[in-house]
């Protein structure tokens, strides 16, 4: 392969490092009206009655609205949100009414001004008490909601989905174990905390078009989410979306555009504005769930395990449109890379008066996988085995089998965790801090995910040629930063034989860019990937198709090469493949073909829902990707400062279609799992966020960067293009629970919640002496 | 709100503005004057978005008020290229993709810009902590360290 699998220059780099990419909130647009938002200050309330009229009288205020103004309720998979709030704001924070005015000054002084009365209600702040029979109820209604078939909301509780899975028979199993153990765990909601904060414009058309520049992931998910709330048919709503600045699933779904949305059509003409502050980040984003997990194991005597039985209880915070399929997808992964015969796991999605829980890097992965990997130490220790030998021994194999089922035919677990413990020298002991009241330690943990998406998730890609033999890559698929835009310029470049030079890419405008169901669930690379293959090939066979009348053969004897049509027997005859651009001229001076444009549609081919009862599918996902990290920590007995001092990332990539790339992913996902293992966590009091500012939460900085150290394995992806599979999410799924491993192993203290906190470090080396 | 007539210099360029007391340097950039290269990630002196060279210094321009732009002399992302020709730093920058989604690329260079005018050479250690402003979501630092490094083994800032 020529370009595949080199670390060419992003497509974007030269734009953004001289500061000309434009992200959402760069547009310049004339006369803008500017948004602000009033918010509950409770976290459970009844709205009484809401006032706008003093804020209508402000001098520059242009329109006023409020939860009456749009009652159709939204949302991905279960339709249960409100972009205001109505009848009931079920978070601190919930939007009630917002205002579109001349400048924003002026909006903040007119949300002031609007008066809300309210009764505060009994609220719910923990899933396992929103489980309870005599909670209060979050979404009384909520067994009439519209839902995807898929999810299984509960009438009469907080509980939006139970995802059930049966697997042979785990009471059995645990009857006849050796051993049992019984390990609970706690992970604290999170923020995803993008450096660019979620921007969004909307204008409306007297002509009834509507417009939408957004920071988002998914530009044609959104739109149709938005077509549906607020009655548009497809083709009068565009959605336009230029560069990302970050977005690791918070701006995946639909957020600030419901709320512009409204005030854009009061005010036709006027291209309304909202950019989210750091404070509004921190508080009103998408969060990443909270979670209560508790993991049942039975081992027999060689340390294999026999069966698993999991509970998870999710945080999903007011509205989980988005988080029932995050269950759902830690339920199909539930017991990590494991072969596991006996499996019983119960997944559940609980409303809670919290923020609004959603997809973020990992997707459920890096939660259920803090516990899974600690539990394994943990079992390891007592059974007086190796934590390496427990996954040597359980983890999964070519031919094995998931918890849905699913045959694993192509698995790289084994030779990652070989790699990573080399790597890391995991049958070494550290070497000596130097100081006594400093101890070290290494950990290392695994960990799978797959694209978790419907079963008929779709993604098209259009290739056109010019007339001099560049062309210009259609597709929708998003680049965030994680660099799609340079893989799929490879991908097609590899399939037509020319420099990624000579390919431009266009993404993120529904009206001009085909469709692509979402950027999310580490899909593009491979979803889009083969639309981008299937496009380029089907230009290809076209190009040939007339080329075999140009070169007076039969198109098996031609194929491209360089940018140009070469003969298989005759390789020096050679005609350039811009030759066939617009169609071919014929010696008389006609006309034949025509331009030419190459098209991919692909679907993940039979990908199969799970059934209701058991949970179990013969291939629930497309692929699983899995690796393992190491980590090596030092620890301040003093301080109970945790210092990563190196990590180690081996993960099988199928086939690596940009090394730099790969590492770049690779390296900034240890670093941001570090952040969630020993200093992330949305603190919540009552439902109110304590720290929404980048001092109070801390994400890692330059300081506390560890010696990173990216190997991969390529195992090839029989579907995938090029042989390429997922990888952006799984590189940040085993980081947590290889630093808690080894800080375990480093001071004997097993934590089983996050963050690591010194003063929570420190307690509880004192607890132990 | 009162305000204040300010002449300054972007990229050596002359302004002359009339400014509300209030306004930041931040916003003067992006809104009053186009210059959206300088990003705003807090607005509170926290994350380095919007870094840029004041009078030979490297600071938060969200910071800067208004009205003390008087006869300053501001560096932006915009004015490290010359014309088309990238300034090596950023050519560092790309070659060792010290960039992913580009949001803080602009502050990061705006501040290694800076570190290595004072000291051409500096120390892994030295990198680290000048940049310690500077936050990235999604690099995890490494290959900006890199880059950085690189440019400066060059010897591209010697005096
Ligand atoms: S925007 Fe100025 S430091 Fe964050
Ligand atoms: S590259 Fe995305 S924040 Fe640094």
């Amino acid at each position: 392969m020529r370009v595949v699998g080199t670390s060419v220059e992003r497509l974007d780099a030269i734009k953004k490092v001289t500061g000309s990419a434009q992200f959402a909130d760069d547009i310049q647009f004339s006369r803008p009206l500017f948004a602000q938002v009033k918010r509950s200050p409770y976290a459970h309330a009844k709205i009484l009655k809401i006032d706008t009229s003093k804020a209508e009288q402000l001098y520059g205020v242009r329109c006023v609205i409020t939860g009456e103004y749009y009652k159709k309720r939204a949302g991905l998979y279960l339709e249960d949100k409100n972009f205001l709030a109505v009848g009931t704001a079920k978070f601190k924070g919930e939007p009630v009414a917002a205002v579109a005015a001349e400048s924003k000054e002026i909006a903040e002084e007119a949300c002031k001004l609007i008066e809300v009365e309210y009764e505060e209600l009994p609220a719910v702040f923990d899933s396992l008490d929103g489980m309870k029979p005599d909670a209060p109820l979050i979404h009384p209604d909520l067994h009439t909601y519209k839902v995807a078939p898929i999810f299984y909301p509960q009438k009469g509780t907080n509980i939006s989905h139970h995802y059930v899975l049966r697997k042979g028979d785990a009471e059995k199993a645990f009857k006849e174990a050796y051993k049992t153990f019984d390990n609970s765990f706690y992970i604290p909601h999170v923020q995803h905390v993008p450096i660019e904060p979620h921007a969004c414009t909307a204008q409306y058309m007297p002509d009834g078009e509507l417009c939408i520049w957004a920071a988002c992931q998914s530009p044609f998910a959104v739109r149709r989410a938005l077509a549906e709330t607020f009655d548009f048919p497809l083709n009068k709503i565009r959605v336009i979306s230029k560069a990302v600045g970050g977005g690791f699933g918070c701006k995946a779904g639909t957020t600030l555009e419901g709320i512009v949305i409204p005030l854009a059509m009061l005010c036709p003409g006027r291209p309304v504005k909202l950019t989210y502050t750091r404070e509004d980040e921190f508080q009103y984003a998408y969060v990443r769930q909270g979670l209560h997990i508790r993991i049942q194991t039975a081992v027999n005597k060689d340390g294999k395990i026999i069966g698993s039985k999991n509970v998870l209880a999710w945080d999903g915070g007011a509205y989980t449109e988005y988080g029932v399929n995050i269950v759902k997808a830690a339920g199909w992964g539930c017991v990590g890379p494991y072969d596991i015969e006996n499996i019983a796991t119960d997944s559940y999605c609980v409303y809670t008066n919290h923020p609004v829980g959603g997809p973020y890097r990992g997707f459920g992965m890096s939660e259920i996988h803090f516990a899974i990997e600690q539990n394994l130490d943990m079992v390891a220790n007592e059974m007086g085995i190796s934590p390496l030998d427990i996954r040597r021994i359980n983890g999964i194999r070519p031919g094995g089998v998931s918890a849905t089922g699913q045959v694993i035919d192509v698995a790289g677990y084994q030779e990652c965790l070989e790699k990573a413990a080399a790597l890391i020298e995991y049958d070494k002991p550290c070497e000596p801090s130097g100081n006594p009241r400093k101890v070290r330690g290494k950990g290392l943990a695994g960990g799978w995910k797959a694209p978790s998406m419907p079963t008929d998730a779709q993604s098209s890609v259009i290739i056109r040629m010019n007339e001099d033999g560049t062309f210009i890559l259609l597709c929708s698929c998003h680049d965030m930063g994680q660099g799609s835009d340079t893989v799929m310029a490879q991908i097609a470049a590899e399939t037509l034989t020319v420099d990624v030079s000579k390919i431009t890419v266009r993404t993120g405008d529904t009206d001009h860019t085909p469709y692509e169901w979402q950027t999310v669930a580490s899909r593009s690379t491979y979803c889009a990937g083969n639309a981008t293959k299937l496009a380029a090939e089907d230009l290809r066979d076209k190009i040939l198709e007339v080329a075999q009348i140009k070169m007076g053969t039969w198109k098996k004897d031609l194929y491209l090469e360089d940018g140009y049509v070469r003969r298989v027997f005759y390789p020096d005859i050679k005609v350039p493949i811009s030759t066939f651009a617009l169609g071919l001229m014929l010696p008389d001076q006609s006309g034949i073909a025509g331009p030419m444009i190459g098209v991919g549609s692909y679907t993940v081919p039979n990908n199969i829902a799970a059934d209701i009862k058991t949970g179990l599918s013969p291939k629930p996902v497309a692929f699983w990707t899995m690796g393992v990290n190491g980590a090596e920590v030092e620890v301040d007995l003093d301080t109970g400062k945790v210092k990563v001092l190196k990590m180690v990332s081996v993960f099988d990539a199928g086939k690596v279609i940009n090394p730099q790339m790969y590492e770049g992913q690779a390296e900034g996902a240890m670093v941001q799992a570090m952040g969630t293992a020993l200093w992330e966590e949305l603190k919540l009091k009552e439902g109110k966020v304590m720290n929404p500012s980048f001092v109070d939460y801390k994400i890692p900085t330059f300081d506390d960067m560890p010696e990173l150290i990216v190997e991969v394995v390529e195992n090839a992806e029989p579907t995938g293009p090029y042989g390429a599979r997922g990888i952006g999410e799984i590189v940040m799924v085993p980081g947590a629970p290889a630093i808690a491993n080894a800080v375990a192993n480093a001071t004997g203290v097993r934590f089983t919640r996050m963050p690591l906190m010194p003063d929570v470090v420190l307690a509880a080396l004192k607890a132990k002496k | 709100m009162k305000e204040y007539l300010v002449k300054f210099f972007v990229n050596d360029e002359p302004i002359e503005l009339r400014v509300p007391a209030n306004r930041t340097l931040l916003s003067v950039l992006r809104e009053d004057l186009a210059l959206t290269g300088t990003k705003e990630g807090c607005g509170a002196g926290e994350c380095g978005a919007c870094t840029v060279i004041v009078d030979g210094k490297a600071v938060n321009a969200c910071l800067i008020l208004a009205p003390e732009l008087d006869g300053m002399h501001i560096e932006t992302v915009e004015g490290l290229a010359k014309g088309s020709q990238i300034s090596p730093l950023q050519e560092s920058f790309i070659e060792h993709m010290a960039l992913q989604c580009g949001f803080c690329t602009p502050g990061m260079l705006m501040s290694a810009e800076s570190l290595l005018r004072d000291n051409p050479h500096p120390t892994r250690d030295e990198i680290k902590k000048a940049m310690s402003g500077n936050l990235c979501r999604c690099t995890g630092y490494k290959k900006i360290v890199e880059a950085i490094e690189a440019v400066a083994e060059k010897g591209v800032y010697d005096k």
